[in-house]
C-alpha cells in the first residue's frame, strides 16, 4: 500500500542522522514526564480529585498520551500542513491521482514521538497493576477501543487545523487549544471540570468518549454497560472531519510560489 | 554599552512589528491560563486542609505565568543564532568590533521584553473582567507591587543569562533541538512552571532554593500575590543578584573557551 511505502522512506531517512534522533528521542521522553511528575506531587498533596485516585488518572492520562503520540507521529503531516501550502507543494499532490488524504499523511512522520509513546506506555502499565479491576474480553477491548478512538479524535482535529490553512495560509496557534489543549485537559476524566467545558469536550470535540465514559465502565463505576461502546463514537468524528477537509480542497487556491 | 543599548532598540522594535502573531497568542496563553486554573480548582475542591498558598493566590499567579510568558520561559530559542553556529555565519559575527556575548544577551533580552510588552496587557486585563475567583487583582500593597517589578527585572536577567548557556552549548553539540528540549524542561519544572513550587513536596523544596530557576518566576510572582513576606522578599533580591554575577561569569568563560576551539561550519 502507498502509505507504508510513505511510512518505510520516511523513517529510513530520519534514521540517517542516527545522534540527533536518539537524543530527540529521549527529549521526548522528559516532556510528559515532567507533566505526570507534577500530577503525581499534586496527589501527594491533594490525595484525590474529584473522588478519582492516582492511579485511575494515571491510566486516563497513559491513554490520552499514547493515543496522542500515535497521532503525532503517523498524523504529522496535517499538523504541519501550513508549510505545504506556503510552499506551494500541494500543488503537485493535487495533480497525482492518489487520494489527497493518503498523500499528506505520508508527506511527514515524527518517529521520535516514540519517546513520548514508550513513557504513556510505561505509565499505562504501572496504572493497570496498581488498580483493583476484575478483567475480562470485554473491558480489553475497551481498553483498546478508547486508544484507537483517541488517535482519530486528534487525527480529526489535525485536520481541522489543516483545512483552515487553505484560508488563512499560515498555520494558526489556535488550534493548539484543540490538539495540546485537548490533551492536557483529557488527561484527568473529564468529570472533573465544569458543566459547559465537559459539554464542549464530549459533543463538540468528543474526548469525553475516550477517557470518562467507557472508564466508568471498565473501572466498574458504572454498570450501564453502553459506556463500553462510546469510543466508537470518537472513531466517527473523523468522518465530519474529512468532509470539512475536502470542502477545504475545493476552496484551495494555490500561493503560486 | 552605548552599541548594546542600541541594538537592543532596533531587536526591540522589530518585535513589535508581529503584531498578529501576538493576538494570536494571547488568545492561545488566555485558553491555557484558564484550563490550569480549572484543574487546580478541582483539587483544591478535593482536599479540605489548608494548602501553602490560597486558590485566588494561585489563579494570580497562574495569569501572571501567562502574560509573562515570553519573558520566563526557557525554551524560547532564536534561530538566527543557532543558524549563526550550525551554519558557520558566526565567522562574520567575530569580525564585528563587538563582544559576542553581550551582542547575544542584549538581542535575546530585546526578543522577550518586546514579545512580551504586546501580550501581557490584554491577558491581565481580560483576566481582571472575570468572576470571582478567577479573576486577576491588584497585589495586597504598592510596596509588594515595586518589590515584584524589581525581582521581575532582575528573574529575566536570569532567564536570558540561563539560556544563553544553551547556545553556548551548542558549540559542542552543534544541533540544538535535543540539548533546549530536555534542558528547557527540567528547568521549567524547577522554576515551578509545571506545578507551582508551594505545592511540591518538602524535600524538593529545599533543593529548588538552592538553584537559579526558582528566582526568575516563582519568586515575583509570589511577591505579587503576598505568598512572599517583604523580609524575604529584599533577601532574595539579594540572591538574585548574586546569581545574575554568578551566571555571567560562567557565560562569559565558557564562551571564551568555546570561541578557542571553534571551528567554522563552512557557509
Amino acid at each position: 500500500m502507498l502509505y507504508w511505502k510513505y511510512v518505510k522512506i520516511l523513517f529510513k531517512s530520519q534514521l540517517e542522522y542516527r545522534t540527533s534522533f536518539i537524543l530527540l528521542s529521549i527529549g521526548q521522553i522528559f516532556v510528559p514526564f515532567s507533566v505526570f511528575l507534577g500530577i503525581y506531587f499534586l496527589f501527594q498533596r491533594f490525595q484525590e480529585i474529584k473522588g478519582w485516585s492516582l492511579w485511575e488518572v494515571a491510566l486516563c492520562y497513559g491513554i490520552i498520551h499514547i493515543a496522542f503520540s500515535l497521532s503525532e507521529c503517523f498524523a504529522r503531516g496535517f499538523d504541519g500542513f501550513s508549510r505545504l501550502v506556503i510552499s506551494g507543494d500541494f500543488d503537485r499532490i493535487l495533480v497525482r491521482p492518489r487520494s489527497t488524504i493518503v498523500q499528506v499523511l505520508g508527506s511527514q512522520f515524527e518517529f521520535t514521538r516514540v519517546g513520548r509513546l514508550l513513557q504513556a506506555v510505561v505509565i499505562f502499565i504501572i496504572a493497570l497493576a496498581k488498580i483493583n479491576i476484575e478483567w475480562n474480553v470485554l473491558k480489553i477491548l475497551t481498553l483498546l477501543m478508547m486508544i484507537i478512538s483517541g488517535v482519530f479524535i486528534f487525527t480529526g482535529v489535525y485536520m481541522i487545523g489543516a483545512t483552515l490553512c487553505f484560508f488563512t495560509i499560515e498555520g494558526l496557534e489556535i488550534i493548539n487549544i484543540f490538539t495540546d489543549g485537548g490533551r492536557e485537559i483529557s488527561q484527568y476524566p473529564i468529570s472533573i471540570y465544569k458543566d459547559w467545558i465537559k459539554k464542549f469536550f464530549t459533543f463538540v470535540i468528543p474526548y469525553g468518549v475516550v477517557n470518562y465514559l467507557p472508564l466508568l465502565y471498565v473501572l466498574d463505576r458504572s454498570d450501564k454497560v453502553f459506556y463500553m461502546f462510546t469510543p466508537l463514537i470518537g472513531i466517527l468524528f473523523i468522518f465530519p472531519c474529512i468532509l470539512i477537509w475536502k470542502f477545504g480542497v475545493r476552496h484551495y487556491l494555490s500561493t503560486g510560489s | 554599552m552605548r552599541s548594546y543599548l542600541v541594538l537592543f532598540q532596533m531587536r526591540f522594535i522589530r518585535g513589535l512589528q508581529y503584531r498578529t502573531a501576538a493576538l494570536a497568542g494571547v488568545l492561545t496563553q488566555f485558553f491555557w491560563g484558564f484550563m490550569y486554573i480549572l484543574i487546580f480548582e478541582a483539587f483544591y475542591a478535593s482536599s479540605s486542609t489548608p494548602q501553602p498558598i490560597t486558590f485566588h493566590q494561585l489563579v494570580n499567579m497562574m495569569w501572571l505565568q501567562q502574560a509573562f510568558l515570553a519573558l520566563i520561559m526557557l525554551w524560547f530559542r532564536d534561530s538566527e543564532i543557532i543558524n549563526q553556529i550550525t551554519k558557520g555565519d558566526i565567522a562574520v559575527e567575530l569580525l564585528r568590533p563587538i563582544k559576542l556575548y553581550e551582542f547575544w544577551y542584549a538581542r535575546l533580552l530585546a526578543q522577550r521584553t518586546s514579545s512580551a510588552l504586546l501580550r501581557f496587557l490584554p491577558i491581565l486585563i481580560v483576566a481582571s473582567l472575570l468572576p470571582y475567583p478567577y479573576n486577576f487583582v491588584l497585589p495586597p500593597d504598592a510596596f509588594s507591587f515595586i518589590l515584584f517589578i524589581i525581582t521581575l527585572v532582575l528573574g529575566v536577567l536570569i532567564v536570558v543569562a540561563l539560556s544563553m548557556l544553551i547556545y553556548i552549548s551548542m558549540f559542542y553539540t552543534l544541533s540544538g533541538t535535543g540539548s533546549i528540549l530536555i534542558f528547557g524542561v527540567i528547568g521549567e519544572f524547577l522554576a515551578g512552571l509545571i506545578i507551582p513550587i508551594p505545592l511540591m513536596p518538602e524535600a524538593l523544596k529545599r533543593i529548588i532554593y538552592f538553584l537559579p530557576f526558582r528566582y526568575t518566576t516563582d519568586l515575583p510572582f509570589r511577591i505579587y500575590v503576598g505568598n512572599i513576606t517583604h523580609n524575604e522578599a529584599i533577601i532574595s533580591i539579594l540572591i538574585q543578584i548574586v546569581w545574575i554575577i554568578i551566571l555571567y561569569i560562567i557565560g562569559k568563560l565558557w564562551m571564551n573557551k568555546a570561541l578557542k576551539r571553534l571551528v567554522i561550519q563552512g557557509g
